[in-house]
């Protein structure tokens, strides 16, 4: 098991900096995710990681030990890529035990381990199929036994779960955190899907255009965001801004209620202008203005709107979270 | 508006589209086919064109024929020994191309040069370039100090008679008929190469495989469907060529040392007049390539499937 370190690391592809100055540290046996929309550099991170692709400066430590000029396969790394990646030509059982002819191991002892693999991901009774007959969901988890087969030092994942329908996704992030676990390998985890990451990870870090924004729990990120786009980035649907006194005020939909429903003392009360309704089945999402802002709200079940009208709505000043006009950055009080 | 409405039809437009073909094949393929068959088991010849059913004679009299059988040895030669370098070079090159630098186009545009120029002119090009006396090659030879005197490599004599001497013709002609398809395997095994995934070849990376595992149990076995392919066209082009050797050697030096069977029925038929005989040895390629064609389709299809 390791710990893996970026340190100011900047790639930059021609003009275009892909990562801009990253510093982020792993810790040992954690799953981190590395969070934001596409172009952010969450790939490219997670590329330089595992030495596909070269820094144009700052260092990369896995354990301590900078691997800049270590290649791939000597940086004890494994990586489960979006499309899977099987090769398409052999078993099952070949593709797992791949990694492993590598190293030239004994027969006997591949043996072992692939079925080890397999029986950890209950692909055992898969062994003889060629990847094109299997299912998405089976196709992960053989890329999954794969990468795991070695037991690498980091297990680095990029949007693994992509490539799966909704349902599959659900059960497979459960499993997926359950041997993470179990195994207790750091897992480098690449998502654009904030369910995804706020499911998944012990911690997200988020990224763009190519600077992380912030690192924390999930809570830290939900409840603390430290700038707009975090804000806004995270929680679907996603945050309002309204500027007030000279600072940007944000709240999420879902804390922002009709009057009568909202206590504390301190309140900002808006009249809302309902523009449409969105029912989602659990919920419904209100499409409206204030003071001619955009504004979405959550809202409470059965409760009575009329498309068209203007409500009296408000936000419980707790639930506020201000940001700097300029610069985006979130102050604190 | 009623043609248009016709048009809208699939079962009018669809044999629409196809005739142009149809009519080229039956006209151009077809045609010249069924002829040579009819022609094979005749006696005509140009000269007399009066037809006469003589059987198999005409198979039974080139199978026995020496400079027949030279032919086809040649030809085997010619087309395995071509075939073999340019899948090698046409890999090496196209993995060259693949990669990114200055000026790639200008690059591409020159590789593709040889298989666009029409193949007579390149072939009396090389027809000079080794020329008996005036060879530019034997000429740097001679200046690198490798030919012309007696301690050299290559002998003591001016020139090297690249179309002279008979091991060497057969060495020649098969370059220059490498470096006439050579082009067209680097292209399809290039858009090969750019159909397997990235993310495939960087797994195999990450999973610790160097250059030369990536190659032999990754990439190449992945490539199979399109190097048989290649093959295929290539044996084709070769099998069936003539050009080459007819502007360099017209299958000389005596005795037959370049003959081809593609050249030894234009020597018979056209040249010789003997019509019969010349479709019997140009009806000798149709059950060979058909079968290597049967036998690549069907490995290049197993291969798919799996």
């Amino acid at each position: 098991m390791a710990t893996v370190e970026f340190r100011g690391v900047t790639k930059n592809f021609g003009q275009v900096k892909a990562t801009d100055g990253v510093d982020l540290a792993i810790k040992d046996g954690e799953l981190l995710v590395l969070l934001g929309p596409s172009g952010s550099g969450k790939s490219t991170l997670m590329r330089l990681c595992a030495g596909l692709e070269q820094p144009t400066s700052g260092t990369i430590a896995i354990d301590g030990v900078v691997v800049n000029d270590v290649s791939p396969r000597e940086r004890g790394i494994a990586m489960v890529f979006q499309s899977y990646a099987l090769y398409p030509h052999k078993t099952v059982f070949d593709n797992i035990a791949f990694p492993l002819t590598v190293e030239h191991m004994a027969k006997e002892d591949i043996r072992k381990k692939v079925e080890w693999a397999a029986g950890l991901f209950g692909i055992g009774r898969l062994l003889d199929r060629m990847p094109s007959q299997l299912s998405g969901g089976e196709r992960q988890r053989v890329a999954i036994a794969r990468a795991l087969v070695r037991r690498p030092r980091v297990l680095l994942m990029d949007e693994p779960l992509s490539n799966l329908d909704a349902k599959e996704r659900h059960y497979a992030r459960g499993e997926l955190k359950k041997f993470q676990r179990g195994i207790g390998v750091t897992t480098i985890y690449v998502t654009h899907d904030q369910v995804e990451a706020m499911g998944l990870g012990d911690r997200i870090a988020v990224l763009c255009e190519g600077r992380l924004r912030q690192v924390g729990t999930p809570e830290e990120i939900y409840d603390r965001p430290a700038d707009i786009f975090v804000a806004g980035f995270i929680g679907i649907p996603p945050m309002n801004f309204i500027e007030r006194e000279g600072r940007i005020a944000g709240f999420r939909p879902e804390v922002f209620r009709p009057l009568e429903l909202v206590q504390g003392d301190e309140l900002m009360r808006l009249r809302y202008r309902i523009e449409r309704v969105e029912n989602l089945g659990g919920y419904r999402v209100a499409y409206g203005v204030v003071d001619g802002t955009p504004i979405l709200a959550k809202l409470p079940h059965r409760y009575p709107v009329t498309e068209g009208e203007e409500h009296d709505f408000a936000v419980s000043i707790r639930d506020i979270h201000f940001f700097h006009k300029d610069t985006g950055l979130r102050i604190e009080g | 508006m009623k043609t248009k409405r016709l048009l809208d039809r699939d079962e009018v437009l669809g044999p629409l589209c196809l005739l142009p073909v149809v009519i080229y094949m039956a006209l151009f393929i077809g045609f010249p086919f069924v002829m040579s068959f009819v022609y094979s088991i005749s006696n005509v010849t140009i000269g007399n064109p009066h037809y006469r059913i003589v059987g198999l004679q005409n198979f039974i009299a080139i199978v026995e024929d020496p400079v027949f059988r030279k032919s086809l040895v040649n030809t085997c030669i010619f087309t395995f020994v071509s075939i073999s370098i340019v899948i090698v070079l046409g890999h090496i090159l196209a993995e060259l191309l693949r990669r990114e630098f200055r000026g790639k186009w200008v690059v591409r545009f020159l590789v593709m040069l040889p298989w666009t120029a029409p193949i007579a002119l390149g072939a009396i090009g090389f027809l000079w370039f080794l020329d008996s006396v005036f060879s530019p090659i034997d000429w740097l030879l001679r200046t690198w100090g490798l030919l012309g005197s007696p301690d050299s490599l290559f002998g003591a004599q001016s020139n090297l008679y690249w179309l002279g001497r008979p091991e060497l013709a057969m060495t020649s002609v098969i370059l220059v008929h490498v470096w006439r398809i050579l082009p067209l395997a680097a292209v399809i095994l290039l858009a090969g190469m750019n159909a397997i995934p990235r993310e495939i070849i960087e797994a195999a990376q990450v999973d610790g495989a160097g250059y030369f595992r990536r190659l032999f149990h990754i990439i190449l076995p992945l490539l199979f469907p399109v190097i048989g392919v290649t093959i295929l066209f290539a044996t084709f082009f070769t099998f069936t060529d003539m050009t080459v050797v007819w502007i360099l050697t017209k299958g000389g030096p005596p005795p037959n040392s370049t003959q081809v069977l593609a050249s030894l029925a234009f020597l018979k038929g056209i040249a010789g007049g003997d019509l019969a005989q010349a479709a019997a040895v140009a009806l000798f390629f149709f059950p060979v390539l058909a079968g290597i064609a049967a036998i690549v389709l069907r490995l290049v299809k197993k291969a798919v499937v799996t």
